[in-house]
């Protein structure tokens, strides 16, 4: 190691080290599952939002959430996300990997992305910008402040704003956007992550019908290379989507199965479908 | 006893000078206050005794003042307290041309004079006219002994009380025979054991060891300050390593009472400390409620809370200036109108500058800084940057005395219950009130309380007035506790905020618990740090516990307060 | 979008970037000529009092590109911020009172005159290495970047923020003026520091000391706008700006928030702070009452009504404000607060973006001016 290299390993470490050096790989995943929520219960004020749910997702799956609202859907991705701590249970991304121990952004550059359920864009920002703050690499200040986005990431935005299809509103500034594309900048943000866990809250919610297509092709397409969550009301998207789907109701998971077999199951119909 | 029933008759006599009728009613009322006093029925031999007596004090002989004092003291005539009073605060003179002793109050350089037969105007004389009698250290201990035991034949407990405590500061024989004197004749419990403490005191003196040991055992647990002296200075050692206290066992049963004694000052100063928190408590806790519904519920931050405050204060200082003659009255006739007029103040803040900035918190802040920046010249401007003095009814000055050791002022004790109405009828506005339900509505859920029909601009306008005008109010006590001036709201602001940020935003209750805490916890590090660096000391503790707890002691839990 | 090269950008990128660097130059060149140059009476001299205010501003408008840097760019609204100012005076104080030596009243060749007023035998160990020129100037970066440091460190970790962050940033400065006020704790309790003599062994009072002051304050200024601007171009300029609209989203993608708010709010720290230790000896006195809560909001005032968010807007408020108060307290002083409050409450209903939104607003409607920001 060279004096400039440990002078600037030593500033990383002051300006908050990256996670990468830290930590072991994340997320590993030998025993082919990425996600473990074993017994989790989360209460506000006595309210259970999260009942001892227990869910695995593994590596690769495109798994749907459905519930009625109020089943705890959100809460869930907020655990993952670490953005609610849980009263009890473990939440492991692949076999090393505690969420429970790590923060929000921690979680993030271990590999988990998330898509809220309000389109929730940089509106100040340009969609460039907003991909360039979401491209995958050092988010150390140290980093950002010294350094622009090398040629790699450029090519990554590109390659997303391709696959979104906004490259001529790039320079746009993203509160300017439709509804629609707001949610796909938001997706094509949570591409530009290069998350290995994807979590997707409501994302064909007020999207044309084309859109909706598009988007169930690129969760598609994710699937197998990335694993992805996704919870949608749209109970025809997620047929067009799902290989297997899960339902929550009040804190916990009600029944699992394919899309046909949830739909049978006379317990799911009587709290959710039957509605 | 003997002396209820002689005041009976004595009192048409005792009434001095015209018109008699039209003062019967007033002296039938003094009658009432004065059942039992002192009063001996020959009034006419007792005027001249006194009068004589009087004269006898014209004089630069002291110690034929001195007999003069036993004389007045004799006679016990009505004003014999005054007379030994003035001569005892060097305010007794005589005339020079006719050696007529007088009661004066000096006005420049001329005497406004008093008689002390008749207690009526005797003019204004010229100072150089009259020579004041003197008295020197001798003549004022006789003095201060005479006056104790006229006291200690009085009617009143209080009075009695006073001035056995006043013989106990320097006790020699004739004291001591005074006091013994009383013992018999004492009814009241208090008065009884003070006049034991001091005789106990006295008894410390004596030759016999036992009758001292006696002695030491009484006074275990007094709290007479005199009685702790005493028995501190008897197990001192001095120089050479000899006790005051030459019997051992004397000197360990007085440790013993020092020790009991220290336990409960210690407990009485705790309890002290413990009062002066909450009455501060309470004015902080008065300060920021007003701020826990503008900031708790509406969620906008009002920087002019506090000159809403300096406004209720000018409100009863221009109340007192209204009605100068009641001022009693006046304090109470303040707290509608200060209410009244600061929210009316509030109301108008609202309408002109808040009603365009929610759901901006931070603009809020801004626009309402600017506002208290204009409410302050304006009260400068007509009022002066002078501090206003606001006067304290008679009825909140004084103390409640409850033993030697712990007293409580009575403006702390009402600021304390004054705070604790307001709490409880805010409580009751906001549970019981259809106002209340719409604004604990509008504060969860705005959008649907609108949907629900609840006209959420009105609701907004009268929760703003509803805070500011509790400022009001909290200013009318303030008015009483601190100086009106221009920067009052400047000084307290701060603490409010701390105070609801501390308690938890959005609960009264919070806001109750931490402003009594905090004005504790001040309290308490006072005697160790000082007033000021205590105040630091809370601020630093304030802002680490914020880092801590950044929702306050009772945090809105659940979804909708993460957001 | 970053088309030419960033030190281009840096420096001519924005119209009110070039127009501020350009008036900054002017008035750094042409002041201190004007004063030097022309003889008192002449109708190009300027006097040593307006230069002195001009370098006074200079500082003010340091301190206002600090606030906005948090504010502004970042949404940390502090209300603290005087304090910084305050403790960087206090470090050149503590210099400048040193180099009295024996010019004091009581003629201590140690000890400044209120220690000796006090009867204190020793200088305090704080005091110490204050006579070095080198040790005040550090202390004028390390107090205030410190403090904010280790305040932002745990204000931000515990994710205190918004009116919370305001209200404690607050409490902080209330908590150090009532610790100032204090004669214990050495700081020359309600006076303050003052009559000092010389700087750098130059009379603080000489011609050529000003001008050098006031090119000081123009070039920390100067240097401190293009730090920030820098800060405000890079990656991590639009992470913070990020962070100021969607704070928990730009967690989610990875920022540790914490560490970015921390350190510029260190940053802006040290800045006001320097902007302090300028603007003491021009002013010729640091007192407690730097430390009062509401000089912290009138710098925010500053800000709101050049424009957050934009640095020649923070400049132009700091400026324009002040200009005010110095004309208002000379000419009508009773109506300055009125004008001051009136003011708060104006922009923050009517000119969210300050008085520099308003102009590119008038610029927006001029065809001719629209190709020029393009």
């Amino acid at each position: 190691m060279n004096a400039s290299t440990a002078i600037r390993n030593g500033w990383q470490k002051v300006f908050g080290a990256g996670a990468r050096g830290a930590r072991p790989a994340p997320g590993d995943t030998s025993h082919g599952t990425i996600l473990y929520l074993e017994d989790i219960s989360v209460s506000f004020d006595g309210f259970k939002a999260l009942n001892a749910l227990t869910l695995y997702i593994d590596a690769g799956e495109l798994r749907c959430i459905i519930g009625p609202n109020g089943a705890g859907k959100t809460t869930m991705m907020d655990v993952i996300t670490g953005k609610t701590r849980p009263d009890a249970g473990s939440a492991w991304f692949g076999q090393t990997t505690d969420l429970l121990t790590l923060s929000e952004p921690q979680i993030a550059e271990a590999g988990i992305g998330r898509k809220f359920q309000k389109p929730t864009v940089f509106e100040q920002h340009t969609v460039m910008e907003n991909l360039e703050l979401a491209v995958a690499g050092h988010k150390t200040l140290w980093t950002t402040l010294r350094s622009p986005l090398d040629r790699r990431q450029h090519e990554r935005i590109e390659e997303v704003l391709e696959t979104i299809r906004l490259q001529d509103r790039r320079s746009m500034r993203a509160g300017m956007l439709s509804h629609g594309q707001k949610q796909w900048l938001e997706i094509g943000m949570l591409l530009a992550q290069e998350p290995r866990l994807l979590l997707v809250d409501e994302p064909v919610a007020g999207m044309t019908p084309q859109e909706v297509e598009r988007t169930a092709e690129l969760l598609l397409s994710l699937a197998g290379k990335h694993s992805v969550m996704v919870v949608e009301h749209d109970m025809d998207f997620v047929r067009s989507i799902a290989h297997k789907v899960t339902v929550l109701h009040e804190g916990h998971v009600l029944a699992e199965g394919t899309i046909d077999e949830v739909q049978n199951d006379p317990r799911v119909v009587e709290v959710y479908l039957g509605e | 006893m003997t002396n209820l029933s002689c005041t009976l008759y004595a009192v048409p006599g005792a009434s001095p000078g015209p018109p008699f009728l039209a003062r019967r009613a007033l002296w039938w009322l003094a009658f009432a206050l004065m059942l039992g006093m002192l009063v001996r029925p020959a009034a006419a031999a007792e005027s001249t005794a006194f009068e004589q007596a009087l004269g006898n004090l014209a004089t630069t002989n002291f110690k034929q003042k001195e007999r003069a004092v036993g004389e007045l003291l004799d006679a016990r005539h009505a004003n014999t307290r005054t007379v030994l009073n003035a001569l005892l605060e060097g305010n007794l003179y005589y005339r020079k041309d006719d050696k007529r002793v007088f009661i004066g109050a000096a006005q420049d350089t001329s005497l406004r004079l008093q008689d002390p037969l008749t207690m009526s105007d005797a003019g204004i004389a010229d100072a150089s006219d009259c020579t004041k009698i003197t008295t020197n250290n001798q003549l004022r201990k006789a003095l201060k002994s005479a006056l104790a035991s006229f006291d200690l034949a009085d009617p009143d407990a209080d009075v009695r009380l006073a001035a056995v405590n006043e013989l106990l500061r320097s006790l020699d024989a004739d004291r001591v025979s005074i006091l013994r004197a009383r013992q018999s004749s004492e009814n009241n419990d208090a008065v009884r054991t003070a006049i034991q403490t001091g005789l106990a005191i006295a008894d410390l003196d004596s030759a016999d060891a036992d009758v001292r040991l006696a002695a030491v055992d009484q006074l275990e647990g007094s709290l007479n300050p005199e009685a702790f002296n005493r028995l501190s200075a008897s197990v001192a050692r001095a120089d050479d390593g000899s006790y005051a206290e030459p019997d051992e066992n004397v000197r360990n049963a007085a440790r013993a009472a020092l020790n009991a004694i220290n336990n409960w000052r210690s407990f009485y100063s705790t309890l002290e400390t413990l009062f002066f928190g909450l009455s501060l408590g309470s004015v902080l806790v008065l300060a920021a409620i007003g701020l826990a519904i503008t900031f708790g519920v509406m969620g906008v931050i009002n920087m002019a809370h506090g000159e809403l405050m300096m406004l209720g204060a000018y409100t009863t200082y221009v109340i007192q200036l209204l009605m100068p003659q009641h001022i009693g009255a006046s304090v109470l006739v303040a707290i509608p109108v200060a209410f009244a007029v600061a929210g009316g103040v509030g109301v108008l803040i609202e309408r002109g500058v808040m009603r365009f900035l929610y759901g901006r918190p931070l603009e809020t802040l801004l626009a309402t800084f600017g506002v208290s920046l204009v409410l302050q010249q304006i009260v400068r401007d007509i009022f002066s940057a002078n501090n206003r003095p606001v006067e304290t009814p008679a009825w909140m000055a004084g103390s409640l005395q409850v033993n030697e050791a712990f007293s409580i002022t009575y403006n702390r004790l009402y600021v304390v219950l004054f705070m604790l109405i307001v709490f409880a009828i805010l409580q009751l506005v906001l549970k019981k009130t259809s106002l209340g339900l719409k604004v604990r509505a509008v504060a969860q859920n705005r959008a649907m309380a609108k949907s629900m029909g609840v006209r959420t601009e009105w609701v907004d306008a009268l929760t703003f007035g509803l805070g500011s005008g509790i400022a009001g109010v909290a200013g009318v006590a303030l008015s009483q506790l601190t100086n009106v001036g221009p920067n009052l709201g400047q000084s307290y602001i701060i603490d409010s905020f701390m105070v609801v940020v501390f308690g938890g935003v959005g609960n009264l209750w919070g806001t109750l618990i931490g402003g009594m805490s905090l004005g504790v916890v001040n309290q308490a590090l006072e005697p160790y740090a000082g007033a000021v660096l205590a105040k630091i000391l809370v601020l630093i503790a304030l802002i680490l516990f914020i880092q801590r707890r950044p929702r306050g002691l009772f945090p809105q839990k659940g979804r909708a307060a993460e957001s | 979008m970053q088309t030419s090269h960033p030190a281009i950008q840096l420096l001519i990128g924005e119209r009110g970037t070039q127009v501020f660097l350009a008036l900054l130059l002017t008035v750094g060149v042409a002041a201190p000529i004007m004063h030097l140059a022309f003889p008192e009476g002449s109708a190009l001299h300027l006097s040593s009092y307006t230069m002195t205010l001009m370098g006074k501003y200079m500082t003010y408008a340091l301190l206002a590109i600090a606030v906005d840097l948090v504010w502004g760019y970042c949404g940390i609204l502090s209300l603290g911020h005087a304090a910084f100012f305050a403790l960087g005076g206090y470090a050149m104080g503590m210099y400048l009172m040193r180099q009295i030596g024996t010019r004091g009243v009581y003629g201590d060749p140690l000890l400044p005159d209120f220690m000796v007023f006090l009867n204190w035998k020793e200088l305090p160990w704080f005091w110490q290495g204050f006579d070095m020129f080198w040790f005040a100037a550090l202390m004028v970066i390390v107090v205030p970047g410190l403090l904010a440091l280790a305040f932002g460190w745990l204000a931000f970790r515990s994710r205190v923020s918004g009116v919370y962050l305001s209200i404690i940033t607050q409490a902080l400065t209330y908590a150090l003026m009532l610790a100032f006020f204090r004669n214990d704790m050495g700081f020359g309790g309600n006076n303050g520091l003052t009559d000092f003599k010389d700087i750098l062994g130059a009379n603080i009072n000489a011609s050529e000391t000003r001008v050098a002051l006031f090119l000081t304050s123009a070039a920390a200024l100067g240097l401190g706008y293009l730090a920030c601007r820098y800060i405000t171009l890079s990656r991590a300029g639009r992470v913070v700006q990020a962070i100021r609209d969607a704070e928990s989203r730009t967690r989610f993608i990875g920022y540790r928030v914490e560490s970015y708010k921390l350190w510029v709010f260190a940053f802006s720290a040290v800045l006001a702070g320097i902007a302090g230790a300028l603007y003491v000896p021009q002013v010729g006195i640091i007192n407690p009452s730097e430390f009062q809560p509401i000089n912290s909001i009138e710098i925010v005032i500053w800000v709101a009504v050049g424009g957050r968010g934009t640095l020649y807007g923070a400049v132009a408020g700091a400026v324009l404000v002040n200009y005010a108060k110095t004309y208002f307290t000379a000419t009508i002083p009773e109506l300055w607060l009125y004008a001051l409050g009136t003011l708060f409450v104006i922009v923050t209903l009517f000119l969210p973006k300050g008085v520099v939104g308003l102009a590119d607003k008038f610029a927006l409607r001029r065809p001719a001016a629209r190709t020029v920001t393009a």
